[in-house]
C-alpha cells in the first residue's frame, strides 16, 4: 500500500506545520496532503466574514468606486482562499500551479477587449437610436 | 484537533526552486506534472477548460450590461425577499451562498479524513456536502420560479434592459447543472468510500480499475470549483 497514514499526536500549531511543509516540499515532497482540520475551519471562518462583507456592501448601499474596490477585494480573497487551501494549490508543485492559474489571467486581456468593443457598441447605439426629443 | 493525515503522493522526487524547476519539470521526459497523479491533473486541466466557459459567459454578460442603452434591473432590488414583514435586499442570495461555503467546508473536511482512512467520518461528510448542495439547487429552483411568475424571460422583463434574463438563466442555469451534476457524483464516491471500496481495492463498475482514496480529492477539487465559480457569479451578477 503505498498510502501510509501517521496520526501525530500532540499540540503542534497548524502554521508552524504549514510552513515547514511548504519549505520543506523540495526535500521530501511525497508527504502529500497533511493538514490538520483547524485550518479548514479557520478558512471556512474566514470565507463567512468575507461573504457577510460583501453582503453588507450591498445590504449598506455602498456606491461608486468604493463600492466596486470592495466587492472586487472580497471577491479576490475569498477566490485565493477557496483555491490555495481548499484545493491545495499552494502545496502543489509549481509547474502544475503556473500551468493551470497562468492561462486564467489571459482571460483579462479579453476582458480589456471586450470593455472597448462594448464602449464603442454603446456609442453608436446612443448616437443611431437616440431618442427623438 | 491537531491530528494530521499523511498521504503518499507518488514518489519523492527532488524539487529545483522557482522558474527552473518548472523548466526542469516541463523539459523532462514523459511527465510534466511529476508527483501530481494523472486523475488530479486531468481534473485541474477540465477545471481549467470550465474557468474558460464561465469566463465566456461573465463577459458576454458583460459587454451585454456595457452596451445597452436601456437601464438595468438593479439586482438589489430584483433579488429582495420580505421576511416576516421585513424588505431584505438579496436575502435568498446571501443564504445560497452560505450554504455553498457551508458545502465546501465539509467537502474539505471529507477529503481530510479520506487519507485518514476514516470511513464513517469521510462518508458521512460528503453526504452533508451533497445536502448542502442540494438545498442550494432546491433555493435556486425556487428563486427561478419566483422571477419567472414575476414576468422575467430570456427576451424580456418587466424592469429593463432584456439581455437581463437572459443572462440570468444562461449563467446561474449552467452553474446550477454544475452543482447538480456535483451532488450525483458526491453521493455515487460516498457510497463506493461508505462500502470500503478503496480499502479492499474493489474494481470500479465502468473501467475495472482499483480506486483510491485520492478521488475524494479529486471530486472535492469539482466541488470547491463549483463554489469558485459562484463567488465569480455573486460578486459579478448580484452585487455589482
Amino acid at each position: 500500500m503505498a498510502d501510509a497514514v501517521v496520526h501525530l499526536e500532540g499540540q503542534q500549531p497548524s502554521l508552524r506545520i504549514h510552513a515547514h511543509d511548504a519549505r520543506a516540499a523540495g526535500a521530501t515532497h511525497a508527504k502529500g496532503q497533511q493538514h490538520p482540520i483547524k485550518l479548514y475551519l479557520v478558512v471556512w471562518g474566514w470565507l463567512f466574514v468575507l461573504s457577510t462583507c460583501s453582503y453588507l456592501v450591498d445590504y449598506f448601499g455602498l456606491h461608486g468606486y468604493l463600492r466596486w474596490s470592495l466587492i472586487l477585494l472580497f471577491m479576490v480573497l475569498k477566490a485565493g482562499l477557496i483555491v490555495a487551501v481548499f484545493m491545495h494549490m499552494a502545496w502543489e508543485r509549481l509547474a502544475l500551479t503556473y500551468a493551470i492559474l497562468l492561462p486564467p489571467v489571459l482571460v483579462l486581456v479579453f476582458v480589456a477587449i471586450m470593455v472597448l468593443e462594448s464602449d464603442y457598441t454603446h456609442l453608436i447605439r446612443v448616437i443611431s437610436f437616440a431618442l427623438p426629443t | 484537533m491537531a491530528e494530521t493525515a499523511l498521504t503518499n503522493a507518488g514518489d519523492s522526487l527532488e524539487r529545483i526552486e522557482g522558474w527552473r524547476g518548472i523548466a526542469a519539470d516541463w523539459s523532462s521526459d514523459q511527465r510534466a506534472f511529476k508527483n501530481v497523479s494523472w486523475g488530479k491533473a486531468m481534473m485541474w486541466i477540465f477545471l481549467l477548460s470550465d474557468t474558460f466557459i464561465f469566463s465566456c459567459f461573465l463577459l458576454s454578460y458583460m459587454t451585454a450590461r456595457m452596451s445597452t442603452t436601456v437601464p438595468w434591473p438593479n439586482p438589489s432590488e430584483v433579488f429582495a425577499l420580505t421576511l416576516g414583514g421585513q424588505h431584505i435586499p438579496l436575502i435568498l442570495i446571501a443564504i445560497m451562498t452560505f450554504v455553498l461555503i457551508s458545502s465546501s467546508g465539509t467537502m474539505a473536511m471529507a477529503v481530510n479524513f479520506g487519507y485518514r482512512r476514516d470511513r464513517a467520518k469521510t462518508a458521512v461528510l460528503m453526504l452533508i456536502t451533497a445536502a448542502l448542495g442540494a438545498t442550494f439547487v432546491g433555493m435556486q429552483a425556487f428563486e427561478w420560479t419566483k422571477l419567472i411568475m414575476e414576468g422575467v424571460r430570456p427576451w424580456a422583463n418587466p424592469w429593463g434592459a432584456a439581455q437581463f434574463g437572459s443572462s440570468f438563466f444562461m449563467i446561474t442555469g449552467f452553474h446550477g447543472t454544475h452543482v447538480t451534476f456535483g451532488v450525483i457524483f458526491l453521493i455515487a464516491i460516498a457510497r463506493k468510500v461508505w462500502r470500503g471500496d478503496f480499502d479492499v481495492e474493489r474494481r470500479g463498475f465502468f473501467t475495472s480499475r482499483k480506486g483510491h482514496y485520492e478521488i475524494v480529492e479529486i471530486m472535492g477539487l469539482y466541488w470547491h470549483f463549483v463554489d469558485l465559480v459562484w463567488v465569480f457569479i455573486f460578486a459579478f451578477f448580484y452585487l455589482w
